[in-house]
């Protein structure tokens, strides 16, 4: 599903985001991606969302070769992979339910089909009772799981999660990881950047380790 | 979900070349045109003064315009005839002012002569020019008599000579040809229009400027929804869209307000415009806006807000990417 081979990101200054890393996750895999900050987690990461591109190497995501993708193709892709931040990033001017909305109406679905989908994603994390809140009167852990829901609502088959837990304490975040884990279920692939070992290693999954741009290690 | 249907559900959605049914396209425009309508509602204040600068730029040079439309019209309704004034001088008899109109009827060139005497003269003045008081204060007369000579003649030269012709007449203290004056007027109108042309120019250029400083600061205010659309996939046109449908709202509105403005502008006017017609003893009226004109003003000031909106969205929308 995500290849990366030899990949390299170097920002213009000379900081170096990724060094040369090589790996492969597959259909349905479910993968921490761990390291201190400023290890290249979050360059990883933008690379296979193209927000950023790479400087070296090639990025290939369900078939396509992301070095080589055209600018005005580049919508496409971001709608089949969904991001969600640590930050949540809503709009506080619209409502739980307008926030949750948006791949759909960008992706031009109609009306009814909009509102069945995102009280289906709210459903999932949990919030269906609060669409009409605005995303300010919420918890944080329930910003986030707005962020969540915004990010799979469109069904992307690639999820990816920045620190998605960096502000939550220990029991939200096991809910927030809980939730991830019901996707995976059902065969989405998800690649999760965190920094807390703590909450990773009880789940038994993939934990590929960056440090200082270079793929360190890649537990299976 | 199972494997299977995730790959199709896959090759459905990546299709960059896809294309809209017109209806659902149609549907969606329309949406954001009311979406973006509803955004220049919420604020009405400033929306509306925003729209009346706008406005404001374009009633002047329409208002010219009109102006200047009616005074053309003015001049037209002389008919295509060259007529001669011949002032004549204070001695002469009244006996021979008889003789010379009958002389002049027979005069090839000439179609039509008509005596004014001093009396008649000093009688038309006293009942027009409002100086009727000053008028009865003289001992006698000022007015010299006048014989209007109409004549149809083709050229200006041709004119020219008559009335040369005519100042040779030793009745005569001066003789003038009023199709100069015609003239002369209609190259003044001339100039005037060349000068709203370029007024209009500026003033459209003002508007454009306006429009462009609007959505720049629309843009910046909703920098983070755009930075949140473009992450989710939006396209470039699915963002411009509602910017580019601001822009001719405001194009639109302040066309409308400044017409709006010229009407108002057209009501004061008329009754001091009645009044002088009266002194000239003329039913002439203001023309109001005609269609052409009236279009020109809202399509071209839609226009502008369009493009003004364009420029800014290309200027201001390929800075923002999402981090």
């Amino acid at each position: 599903m995500i290849h990366f081979d030899n990949v390299t990101k170097r920002y213009p200054g000379g900081h170096t985001g990724l060094s040369n890393a090589s790996f492969h996750i597959g259909q349905g895999e479910m993968v921490f991606l761990t390291g201190h900050s400023g290890a290249g987690k979050s360059t990883l990461l933008k690379l296979i969302g193209l927000l950023e591109r790479s400087t070296g190497g090639q990025v290939r995501v369900a078939g396509r070769n992301l070095t080589r993708m055209k600018q005005r193709q580049i919508p496409y892709h971001r709608r089949e992979v969904g991001m969600i931040f640590q930050d949540h990033r809503l709009l506080n001017d619209r409502t739980v339910f307008d926030n949750v909305a948006m791949p759909l109406i960008v992706a031009g679905l109609g009306h009814t089909e909009i509102g069945r989908r995102v009280r289906a994603a709210l459903d999932k994390v949990g919030l269906l009772n609060r669409e009409k809140a605005y995303p300010i009167t919420l918890s944080g852990g329930e910003q986030q799981r707005v962020g969540i829901a915004r990010a799979v609502v469109s069904k992307p088959p690639v999820v990816l999660a920045d620190e998605p837990t960096g502000n939550l304490d220990p029991d939200l975040s096991r809910e927030i990881m809980h939730l991830f884990e019901q996707f995976n279920q059902v065969g989405v692939t998800l690649i999760i950047a965190s920094h807390d070992l703590e909450l990773i290693r009880p789940m038994q999954r993939r934990i590929l380790t960056l440090n200082q741009g270079r793929l360190e290690s890649d537990d299976r | 979900m199972t494997g299977n249907s995730q790959k199709k559900r896959q090759s459905a959605s990546f299709d960059t070349g896809r294309r809209l049914r017109p209806y659902t396209w149609l549907l969606r425009h329309l949406q954001v045109a009311l979406a973006s309508l509803g955004r220049f509602t919420r604020s009405p204040l400033s929306s509306l003064m925003t729209a009346a600068v706008i406005a404001i730029a374009l009633t002047l040079p329409t208002g010219l315009h009109l102006l200047l439309n009616n005074l053309q019209l003015l001049s037209d309704s002389w008919d295509g005839a060259t007529s001669i004034s011949i002032f004549i001088r204070q001695e002469v008899e009244p006996q021979r002012l008889g003789q010379l109109v009958s002389r002049l009827h027979t005069k090839p060139g000439i179609d039509g002569v008509r005596l004014i005497t001093k009396e008649q003269a000093l009688e038309e003045f006293q009942q027009l020019s409002g100086f009727s008081g000053a008028l009865e204060a003289l001992e006698e007369n000022p007015l010299p008599p006048v014989v209007v000579v109409t004549s149809r003649l083709e050229t200006p030269e041709q004119a020219q000579a008559l009335l040369a012709e005519l100042e040779q007449l030793k009745e005569t203290d001066f003789a003038q040809l009023d199709m100069q004056w015609v003239r002369r007027f209609q190259a003044i109108t001339d100039i005037a229009q060349r000068a709203i042309l370029v007024l209009a120019s500026l003033l459209g250029a003002a508007v454009l400027l306006v429009v462009v400083n609007t959505i720049r600061l629309e843009i910046q205010n909703r920098h983070a929804e755009i930075e949140i659309t473009k992450q989710i996939g939006g396209t470039d046109a699915f963002i411009r869209r509602p910017f580019l449908y601001m822009g001719v709202w405001y194009g639109l509105f302040g066309g409308v307000i400044a017409w709006l403005l010229v009407l108002l502008s057209l009501r004061l006017l008329e009754a001091p415009v009645a009044h002088l017609a009266g002194l000239y003893q003329s039913g002439f009226s203001l023309i109001g806006m005609d269609t052409p004109t009236l279009l020109v003003l809202i399509g071209g000031s839609t226009l502008l807000g369009l493009v003004g909106s364009w420029i800014a969205v290309g200027r201001h929308l390929a800075g923002i990417e999402p981090d």
